[in-house]
């Protein structure tokens, strides 16, 4: 099935502008058009897998004007998208309650998801800017949604970084654009690597490293993450974590080293440096958290590190000239790991969100023995968690193996190492949190409280489902439509340029 | 000559954002930076002497819908300024944003000091 | 806020007209002189904002209530998207195609008319309406400051 690209933000977008329409007249409608959009978006995403286009919007051809461009990258990025963004929706039918002007919630939502899913098809550097800012303003204002004391600091926080970051990536564009004479991400390519790096385009690298740095909260630039996302209500926190900080940091970060700049060694270790820093300062820091949703948020920066570093590894091998066959395991490790860590870490902020909404409190030494109160919880964190610590059948488990045998088939035996060494941090920190949250003593406070119904455990069952089912993306059927076109893109590298301007 | 300035209008946006304490500052810290780039891309496109990117009558041939030569020449590029023109209207949004956060805070906090608001730690 | 001196609402009351009037040029003529959607909308919006200075903010919400405000609002990214969608369905083209000034008006001496740019005018009357809208809705959300809205719409 041909699906006509601009679907993707459309529907959202159109979605998002006809909600506050219905704004008096019913908070059901509403909810029920949302929900159907970002159902719509799964279908449309499961529908596009495997496909390579490039569309030109208005007809105007390639370097004139603004394409976008599915490719195996992009369609894995919005298969994500939308599965984390349905789950999330479908949480906060019912969580969404408690708080007041539920359609301006949904319309932020959709906005968000529109922005995200340009940002994964945008062929354009500068309409990349465009969707970033589009889904980082929403992101913004969802953070500070509950208007408390502490939702309005983080957000602020999270909004000066943002912007910051925003604005390093609008000089990078507009560098770029100085020196090649075009903003169409492969004619730029191609300028590059006629003319090589001069000093005003690695200038521009180094500032699109710091922006989309910001925007992923990789280490260095971690500060506003662990606060901007437990303070937003859960379903958001969930796609926060789960995806937008992939989107915009990982993801664009990844396109613009790997397909316009071209990756180099330099390059390869520096993004090693920097997924190896977050996942031990990460998880480090999280271990000590009392809050659950801060430790959740700690283990977010923590986990991205494996992406990173997954993605590094292989850009090293390239850049070396290296077995293209471990290159390419590196990278599949990285992005499972991605998508794997997409699901659960959603999943996780969805459990946290209901156990917050059952006791009323985030700190973890004032919770205990919930697990008879919240069966359901219960076992869904315990599989999420169980993924994300890595045990063997569960998702986590098999994208942590996969960057274990590509770091040691590459002779680099200290990195895998590490990858042990923060794995078992994290089985620590989720023992932690079985322990103090759902072991233990009842405290007499929490004697009534009752498990969450409708909504909530659907969407919270079948992220659960999800993380059991995630290995069989490595069954050689589903990897060859899902995984590999992915990994294909990043190990083209630079030929990117040629694919597009081929089509 | 002109680039440099340029990059020192953004480091004291930058500055300002970083170093000032009170919220407001740190907003027109962030619109300076903002404003710088808008600058530089303006001026990216710039051309000493050049004409306004507007085809009129004058110079497009009505024959062969073929726009002058001596037009395409001597144009400044008009694709910064559609960027630029883009671009302040995401930094609108951003700004209406952050100003209504200043003031929600405001309202709970009772003041604009960073250091007095901090009750996320860690 | 019960507005300015008597001399500044007369002046105003003259001036409105003619912004109004100027804003509504710009996004009409968008497509052949400097100007456009963002710009005429800036100006519309700015002419609220002159009531509301002068007049006092109730009087601007007598002439624009911010219900109506944020349905015009929703209703220009509608109309933008519905011209959008047009050029979809319009032969089986593409996203935006400018379906009008394609079959109609190509090869025709219409060049440096008002209808010469097919849907172009039409979509700058779409974000005209649209930044207006919510620009005038920023600024009065802002001036209220007390009551239960941070509602901002960014475009």
């Amino acid at each position: 099935m041909i699906v006509p690209l601009p679907a993707f933000v459309a529907i959202p977008l159109g979605t998002a502008f006809l909600l506050p329409v219905f704004a008096k007249r019913g908070k059901a409608v509403a909810t029920v058009l949302a929900n159907l959009a970002t159902i719509s978006l799964l279908v449309l995403a499961i529908a596009s897998i495997g496909q390579t286009r490039v569309y030109e919007i208005g007809k105007w051809s390639i370097p004139l004007g603004i394409n976008l461009v599915l490719d195996g990258l992009s369609s894995l990025l919005l298969l994500a998208i939308s599965v984390v963004s349905a789950a999330a929706m479908l949480f906060s039918i019912r969580y969404m309650e408690q708080y007041t002007a539920k359609a301006k919630f949904l319309c932020l939502f959709l906005l968000m998801v529109a922005g995200m899913n340009g940002v994964a098809l945008s062929g354009d550097i500068f309409n990349l800017f465009v969707f970033l800012e589009i889904a980082s303003l929403a992101s913004y204002a969802l953070v500070g949604f509950g208007c408390e004391h502490e939702e309005l600091e983080a957000s602020f926080k999270y909004m000066v970084l943002g912007s910051i970051g925003s604005i390093f990536i609008l000089f990078a564009v507009a560098l770029v654009y100085g020196n090649t004479g075009s903003l169409n991400m492969a004619y730029i390519s191609k300028a590059i690597q006629s003319s090589g790096l001069n000093r005003g385009l690695t200038f521009a690298l180094a500032l699109f490293v710091v922006g989309f740095g910001l925007k992923a909260a990789l280490v260095p630039f971690h500060a506003w993450l662990p606060d901007a996302h437990p303070s937003a209500p859960a379903p958001i926190s969930a796609m926060l974590s789960g995806i937008l900080i992939k989107t915009l940091g990982v993801y664009a970060l990844v396109r613009v080293v790997f397909n316009i700049f071209g990756i180099s060694v330099s390059m390869g270790w520096l993004l090693i440096a920097l997924g190896l820093l977050s996942m031990v300062a990460g998880a480090f820091l999280a271990i000590g958290q009392w809050d659950f949703k801060r430790l959740l948020a700690y283990s977010s920066i923590s986990q991205l590190g494996y992406v990173v570093l997954g993605i590094g590894l292989g850009g090293l091998i390239i850049a070396r000239d290296g077995n293209l066959a471990w290159a390419s395991l590196a990278i599949l490790g990285g992005l499972f790991h991605l998508v794997n860590h997409a699901v659960y870490k959603s999943l996780l902020f969805l459990t946290s969100g209901s156990v917050q909404m059952s006791t009323g409190t985030r700190q973890m030494k004032q919770m205990g023995g919930l697990a008879e109160k919240l069966p359901v919880t219960r076992a869904t964190c315990t599989v999420a968690s169980a993924a994300v610590a890595g045990i063997p059948p569960f998702s986590g488990f098999w994208s942590k193996l996969i960057l274990v045998i590509a770091a040691i088939q590459a002779h680099f035996y200290w990195v895998a190492a590490i990858i042990v060494f923060v794995s078992l941090c994290t089985l620590i920190m989720y023992l932690k949190v079985q322990r103090y949250v759902f072991l233990g003593e009842l405290p007499e406070n929490l004697q009534e409280i009752k498990e969450n119904r409708g909504s909530m455990l659907v969407a919270m069952v079948s992220l659960a489902c999800l993380c059991v089912l995630m290995g069989l993306l490595l069954t050689p059927c589903l990897r060859s439509s899902i995984l590999d076109p992915a990994v294909q893109v990043l190990t083209d590298g630079v030929l990117y340029s040629a694919n597009v301007i081929g089509m | 000559m002109l680039y440099a300035l340029c990059f020192l209008l953004f480091m004291i946006g930058l500055y300002c954002a970083v170093v000032k304490k009170n919220m407001v500052k740190i907003v027109i810290g962030i619109m300076v930076m903002e404003y710088a780039v808008n600058l530089f891309l303006i001026m990216l496109g710039y051309r000493f002497g050049g004409i306004a990117p507007i085809v009129d009558k004058g110079q497009l041939d009505l024959e062969t819908g073929q726009i002058a030569a001596g037009f395409l020449n001597s144009s400044v590029d008009p694709l910064p300024q559609a960027l630029v023109l883009t671009a302040i209207v995401i930094s609108l949004g951003s700004l209406a944003l952050m100003i209504s956060i200043c003031i929600r805070t405001y309202e709970k906090y009772g003041t604009f000091d960073i250091t007095q608001i901090r009750r996320l730690k860690g | 806020m019960k507005g300015m001196t008597i001399i500044v609402k007369t002046i105003s009351s003259w001036v409105k007209v003619l912004i109004f009037l100027f804003g509504i040029y710009i996004v009409l003529f968008g497509h052949l002189t400097p100007g456009g959607g963002f710009a005429g909308g800036v100006i519309l919006a700015s002419c609220y904002v002159l009531l509301m200075l002068a007049f006092g903010r109730e009087y601007a919400e007598e002439n624009l209530s911010l219900p109506v405000a944020s349905k015009l609002d929703c209703v220009g990214a509608l109309l933008f998207a519905a011209v959008a969608l047009c050029g979809l369905l319009y032969g089986a083209a593409s996203f935006f195609w400018n379906f009008i000034h394609q079959e109609y008006l190509v090869g025709t001496d219409y060049e440096f008319n008002l209808v010469s740019a097919g849907t172009i005018p039409l979509s700058n009357i779409a974000i005209g309406l649209k930044v207006g809208a919510s620009l005038f809705l920023v600024v009065l959300v802002l001036s209220m400051f007390r009551p239960e809205m941070s509602g901002n719409k960014e475009d």
